[in-house]
């Protein structure tokens, strides 16, 4: 090396560095000051939540919460043949406590989901307490074997030991239709009960189909959009955004009055000879219906982002590709198109974002065979109260569309999107 | 092989976007092949659109025209091939300098070694080789103009159409790629059809000068002939710096003709001027006028100075002349006009001939 690298200084002696630190440091805390509020507010609102949302998820305090003697003894045992005194003799004291503070029965719901059974078990034992028929100088485990012939069954006594760790994967595995099975091991539930699955595959083919439908008919729309001199474009821009400012529940409402067997299409198709009037089609109430509300719901945001792509792409670039030998579609295949690809990712992640969590409209005119995994995680927060179950869909949903995202970004870089 | 002097035609073309304004009115434009024609204007005047006609992009609304003794009207703009050099160069900034230059010949399904010979030949014309794996933006602006005449060039069309191509590009770059342009031109004997509202520009570069005016060519002729003798007022005032007398032919015999200005009369050159008692405005080049003739002239006058600028290799010295305040004259820098002083009173002549009797402004 020829030069050496030399502490700058500025004219007072002060190292350079350290004086434009020292200059820089009020406009950073400034900075920072105007960004604090949004900061505090994406913490509060976002982070905190979706940790809340991922505690609730794997949470399962309960029962280890509701037996901390029953578990401690449990740590002696293998698991093998029926536990030995002491895990009866915890029980026993455990389940006491939970009758005093009567709790006991959400012990005996939990412990039903975990083996069926439990429930009218520990009913029973609980009467058998109540009624103090249960002498404590004698063995506890031959009186508690006595009341029913569950609680000499051994995997009664593993289900327990099954619940025992503070939190579980199980939600995420009832998500895949999965299930730890009573050794341990991970494994399908009866095919004619997977529901998750088909709903996760039915939520990707319409998200990805909806993303296809809205490229197909949005890139036109754009294209004119930004082509067309302004007093029309402005109209037609009109005519994108007016659906979009418009509420959702109004439109999908419009939709299931246009979509419906009596409805305005279908007279329309029996009008024109299409379809004969007993045999009208069914358009709502399934993946049709969701397919064309959703469809049309989500175009604007297709639109913009292409527009706004296309808007900056020079319209003498066409006209160069023209001169220059290349047919109309060649010009627009070679030149166009390969510069609308920003818009176009930008367009459709959006869409297939938005789409893959979507709710109301499925939900309204997409009937059994059109509803998505957002539905089946609202029916948990709503009807089943399973919020754990949903928290944990709603962990899976996210991750899904981090995924994409990520796939997204190392095939075409997230730094291409354009919004605008 | 003779050169055709008819290789482009305009024959009456008319064309009018809102079916009320002629933006061009009856054309009637013949371009020899290998010529260098400049059409040049004001904004609003008609030459861009008459480029874009020749393209191919836009269709003129009446008459016809020809290329090689071939209607060209009804062909697309990609089956004419015609070259364009564009604006703001539209280069195609998704793809390299060899891709933006191999694109026309990819698209005339050319073999690759033939792309490559071309593309290296192209580019060593306007002295790029070595640039072909760059992206147009790492470009700066005079590479990326070279770029763009390269690909104009490259698919060996029989007509370029420049259009504006170095409005983009500051003063020394333009000048150099004027000069740069010019010489291209001269080496491969292309047709070039270019469009400017640079009057510099278009003396520079042109074998001959059209100049558009209100969707009218007003004069078509060669750099020299065109600022040396204009046919009409507007032409005069286009073309470089123009002093002028508004007044009344006095007099007329052949050539010559007198003109009645509200204090003086002047000799002048009989143009457009057919009789007397004519409106008339009389042009005169700054640099025909002098100060203090040593022989005599046909017109002198006294005037006072108003104003002295300096400009290096020479000044300009306005002068109220016969009513008119805004009279302007170079003075080449020489030892010998180090004297003019702003409020002297000075003599100046020019000659008859100099001093064009034009249609009235």
């Amino acid at each position: 090396m020829s030069s050496e690298t030399k502490q700058i200084l500025t004219t007072d002696g002060i190292p350079l560095e350290v004086s434009l630190k020292k200059a820089e440091k009020k406009n950073k805390i400034k900075a920072f000051l105007l960004v604090a509020p949004l900061l505090l507010f994406l913490f509060i609102t976002y982070v905190f939540p979706i940790g809340e949302m991922f505690t609730r998820s794997v949470d399962d305090k309960m029962i280890t919460n509701m037996l901390p003697k029953t578990f401690k003894a449990m740590e002696k045992w293998d698991g093998k043949e029926l536990p030995p005194e002491e895990v009866f003799d915890g029980f026993y004291s455990d389940y006491k406590v939970l009758i005093e503070n009567q709790t006991q029965g959400k012990l005996g719901q939990r412990l039903n989901k975990e083996k069926n059974g439990f429930n009218s078990i520990t009913k029973k034992l609980m009467r058998q307490i109540k009624r103090n028929k249960i002498d404590e100088s004698q063995s506890i485990k031959q009186q508690i074997m006595k009341i029913h012939k569950r609680w000499r069954d051994v995997e009664y006594w593993q289900a327990i030991k099954r619940t025992a760790p503070p939190y579980t994967m199980a939600k995420y595995l009832k998500g895949m239709d999965m299930y730890l099975a009573a050794d341990g091991s991970i494994a399908q539930v009866d095919e004619d009960r997977r529901i998750h699955r088909i709903l996760w595959l039915r939520t990707l083919e319409i998200a990805l189909f909806v993303t296809i439908f809205c490229f197909l008919m949005g890139y036109p729309i754009a294209h004119l959009l930004a082509t067309l001199p302004m007093k029309y474009s402005n109209l037609l821009m009109i005519c994108v955004l007016l659906p979009f400012w418009t509420s959702l529940l109004v439109r999908t409402a419009s939709w299931m009055i246009l979509l419906q067997q009596q409805g305005v299409v279908n007279d329309f198709f029996v009008m024109i000879g299409l379809v004969a009037d007993d045999s009208r089609p069914e358009m709502m109430y399934n993946k049709v219906g969701t397919y064309v509300a959703m469809t049309q719901i989500l175009l604007p945001f297709m639109v913009l982002p292409l527009y706004s792509v296309m808007k900056t792409i020079s319209p003498s670039l066409m006209r160069a590709g023209k001169s220059l030998g290349g047919t109309p579609f060649i010009a627009f295949w070679k030149v166009y198109f390969p510069l609308t690809i920003p818009g176009i990712g930008a367009g459709c992640l959006l869409v297939f974002i938005l789409a893959i969590g979507y709710y109301i409209t499925p939900a309204l005119v997409g009937g059994a065979s059109g509803t998505l995994i957002s539905n089946q995680i609202a029916y948990h927060m709503k009807t089943t109260l399973d919020w754990s179950f949903a928290s944990a869909m709603g962990l899976m949903l996210l991750s899904g569309v981090l995924v994409i995202y990520w796939i997204y970004n190392k095939l075409v870089g997230v730094d291409n999107i354009k919004l605008g | 092989m003779s050169k055709n002097p008819e290789f482009v035609k305009f024959d009456k073309v008319d064309k009018s976007y809102d079916g009320k304004v002629l933006v061009v009115k009856d054309l009637q434009l013949d371009i020899a092949e290998g010529e260098f024609i400049t059409m040049l204007g004001p904004s609003g005047s008609g030459k861009t659109t008459c480029l874009m006609m020749l393209a191919g992009f836009e269709t003129p609304t009446n008459g016809e025209i020809l290329l090689d003794g071939n209607i060209i009207s009804n062909i697309p703009p990609h089956k004419r091939g015609i070259g364009m050099v564009f604006q703001n160069y539209a280069l195609f900034p998704h793809m390299t300098v060899y891709e933006n230059l191999a694109f026309p010949l990819r698209v005339r399904k050319i073999e690759k070694d033939e792309i490559d010979k071309k593309v290296d030949k192209a580019l060593s014309m306007v002295s790029l080789n070595g640039f072909e794996s760059r992206m147009p933006g790492q470009l700066s602006g005079g590479q990326q103009q070279r770029v763009a005449v390269a690909r104009a060039l490259v698919f060996d069309p029989a007509v370029v159409l420049m259009d504006e191509p170095l409005g983009a590009l500051d003063k020394n770059l333009r000048e150099s790629m004027q000069y740069e342009i010019k010489h291209i031109h001269e080496s491969i004997g292309v047709t070039v059809v270019y469009v400017t509202h640079d009057q510099s520009e278009a003396l520079t570069m042109s074998n001959r000068i059209a100049v558009f005016n209100d969707g009218k060519v007003q004069q078509l002729s060669s750099p020299a002939e065109l600022y040396e003798k204009p046919v009409n007022s507007f032409v005069a005032e286009f073309i470089g710096e123009n002093n002028t007398f508004n007044g009344e032919v006095s007099d007329i015999s052949g050539d010559e003709c007198k003109v009645k200005l509200s204090n003086a009369e002047i000799l002048s050159n009989a143009i457009s001027v057919k009789s007397k008692g004519e409106k008339t405005t009389v042009s005169l080049r700054p640099e025909r006028a002098l100060i203090e003739p040593a022989e005599k002239m046909d017109n002198m006058f006294s005037g006072k100075i108003e104003e002295v600028i300096y400009h290096g290799d020479h000044t300009r010295v306005r002068v109220n002349l016969l009513g008119n305040p805004e009279f302007i004259l170079k003075v080449p820098n020489s030892t010998s006009n180090l004297e003019l002083k702003v409020s002297q009173e000075i003599k100046i002549g020019w000659n008859s001939y100099d001093a064009r009797a034009l249609d009235p402004k």
